[in-house]
């Protein structure tokens, strides 16, 4: 399988890189259009802050690019918010892939949500063999309110989307790539897709 | 629900993993890598890396035990020991590293958190805070390991930290750290609820009582020990047995 990582300079590229290492599967690291194009499945880490991640994506042309995508595709974290319309965070547009927007927390608690939370009502193949209340761990101030394109939820205090699914893209808000063996089943589930 | 997190931390010198009794008499705990595969399966949440080395060769050997670390656990982990600036923040990162913690560092140039934080967002910078308590300047923030006061009250730099963009609060105490005596819930607790992001207790666990009561006396978000874990002197999951046994949500 030709699987690639999308290399943008706003990613935790390197973990997920390992991740996928463990589950001894290679990963081609590219910022190419073509490259991208041409993969079997892609990935699309992300972390920092979405304005300065989406001027590094227009900087590649990738902002073009990957709406266009049919393959399977996995947003992660940041990743995940890029796909949307819009954020919050630096009022920014993103890729405008799903038509949702992407808001601050406005809590009484911590933020960023940082730390072990519990996956609910999974509604996809992306969680197969993964049990309802099973950990993930989470690292954000900004979220996705549930939508007709989540597929599994988590609450803080009020439940946000923990994943999407929209046509071929999938997305996790948390990090599959450092949550133990639960992250680990999710990241082989998108590569038996 | 979001569960309150433990976290063993390793202090790195030359490669290996050393823990200072109040700072002084190091002893050698094992090797850092072998140590963190063993609590990622034990069930520890996270795990904090602090580079004591001073020297630049050793900073070349710790983004390289950083990378070693991150090929082998899949769990987050912080590291951190002389960051100054963004392109050391850049090289542990792109090592596999998903947060970094600065000290002194924030405390000569407190305008390196909202540098960092700019680059690569608050979730990365956690701001390491020492305190000390005496009877004079009350909790004071304390740099260079500890050493040298500042004129900082430590929950004024704690907001102040936070301001400017910090993800989140390590703060230890120099009077509990290796006394095991407990955490040092009365400066925790006054900047747990001075702050609106996440604050890890560290200094004086020495049992599982003391890690209950960081969470619920002083409202800590996340708890920190070492020797205590590397001596095998209390195991992450009778700890998070016993936290859960209280009331605690953590993850089992």
């Amino acid at each position: 399988m030709n699987l690639v990582i999308v290399d943008y300079k706003a990613g935790n590229v390197q973990s997920v890189l390992f991740a996928l290492e463990r589950l001894g599967v290679q990963a081609t690291l590219s910022s190419d259009f073509e490259t991208i194009k041409a993969a079997d499945k892609v990935i699309f880490p992300g972390v920092g802050e979405a304005s300065s991640a989406m001027a590094q994506l227009r900087a590649r042309n990738l902002h073009k690019l990957l709406p266009t995508l049919q393959q399977p595709f996995f947003g992660v974290c940041l990743g995940m918010q890029l796909l949307c319309q819009h954020s919050e965070e630096g009022d920014t547009d993103m890729l405008g892939i799903i038509p949702l927007q992407v808001k601050r927390f406005q809590t009484d608690l911590k933020v960023p949500h940082m730390g072990w939370n519990q996956l609910e009502n999974q509604q996809s193949p992306l969680f197969s063999g993964i049990n309802e209340k099973d950990y993930v761990y989470y690292v954000h101030s900004f979220y996705v309110p549930l939508s007709e394109y989540t597929i599994a939820q988590t609450s803080y205090p009020e439940p946000f989307s923990a994943a999407l699914q929209y046509k071929n893209f999938y997305a996790a808000q948390f990090h599959p790539e450092k949550s133990g063996p639960a992250g680990s089943q999710i990241l082989k589930n998108f590569l038996a897709l | 629900m979001l569960t309150k997190r433990i976290i063993p931390c390793l202090d790195i010198k030359n490669g290996r993993t050393v823990k200072g009794v109040q700072f002084e008499n190091i002893r050698d705990a094992g090797d850092p890598v072998e140590l963190a595969k063993w609590y990622a399966a034990e069930g520890a949440d996270e795990l904090v890396f602090l580079d004591i080395t001073a020297t630049n060769e050793g900073r070349k050997t710790f983004a390289e035990l950083v990378r070693d670390i991150a090929r082998h656990i899949d769990i987050p982990f912080t590291v951190g020991g002389g960051i100054s600036s963004v392109a050391d923040v850049e090289v542990l990162l792109h090592a596999g590293a998903d947060k970094v913690s600065v000290n002194s560092s924030a405390i000569k140039n407190p305008d390196l958190v909202s540098e960092l934080a700019r680059h690569f967002g608050s979730q990365c910078v956690t701001v390491a805070i020492d305190t000390k308590y005496t009877p004079e300047a009350g909790w004071k923030v304390y740099t260079r390991a500890g050493t040298v006061e500042t004129e900082h009250a430590t929950v004024d730099w704690a907001k102040q930290v936070t301001a400017l963009g910090a993800g989140e609060i390590l703060l230890t105490s120099m009077n509990n750290d290796g006394t095991k005596a407990g955490f040092a819930l009365d400066i925790t607790g006054q900047v747990a609820k001075a702050v609106t992001v996440p604050v890890i207790a560290s200094g004086g666990a020495g049992s599982m009582e003391h890690f209950l009561d960081a969470f619920t006396k002083a409202h800590a978000d996340a708890a920190l020990a070492a020797s205590l874990f590397h001596f095998r002197e209390l195991g992450v999951p009778a700890l998070k047995t016993y936290l859960k046994e209280q009331g605690i949500d953590v993850r089992l």
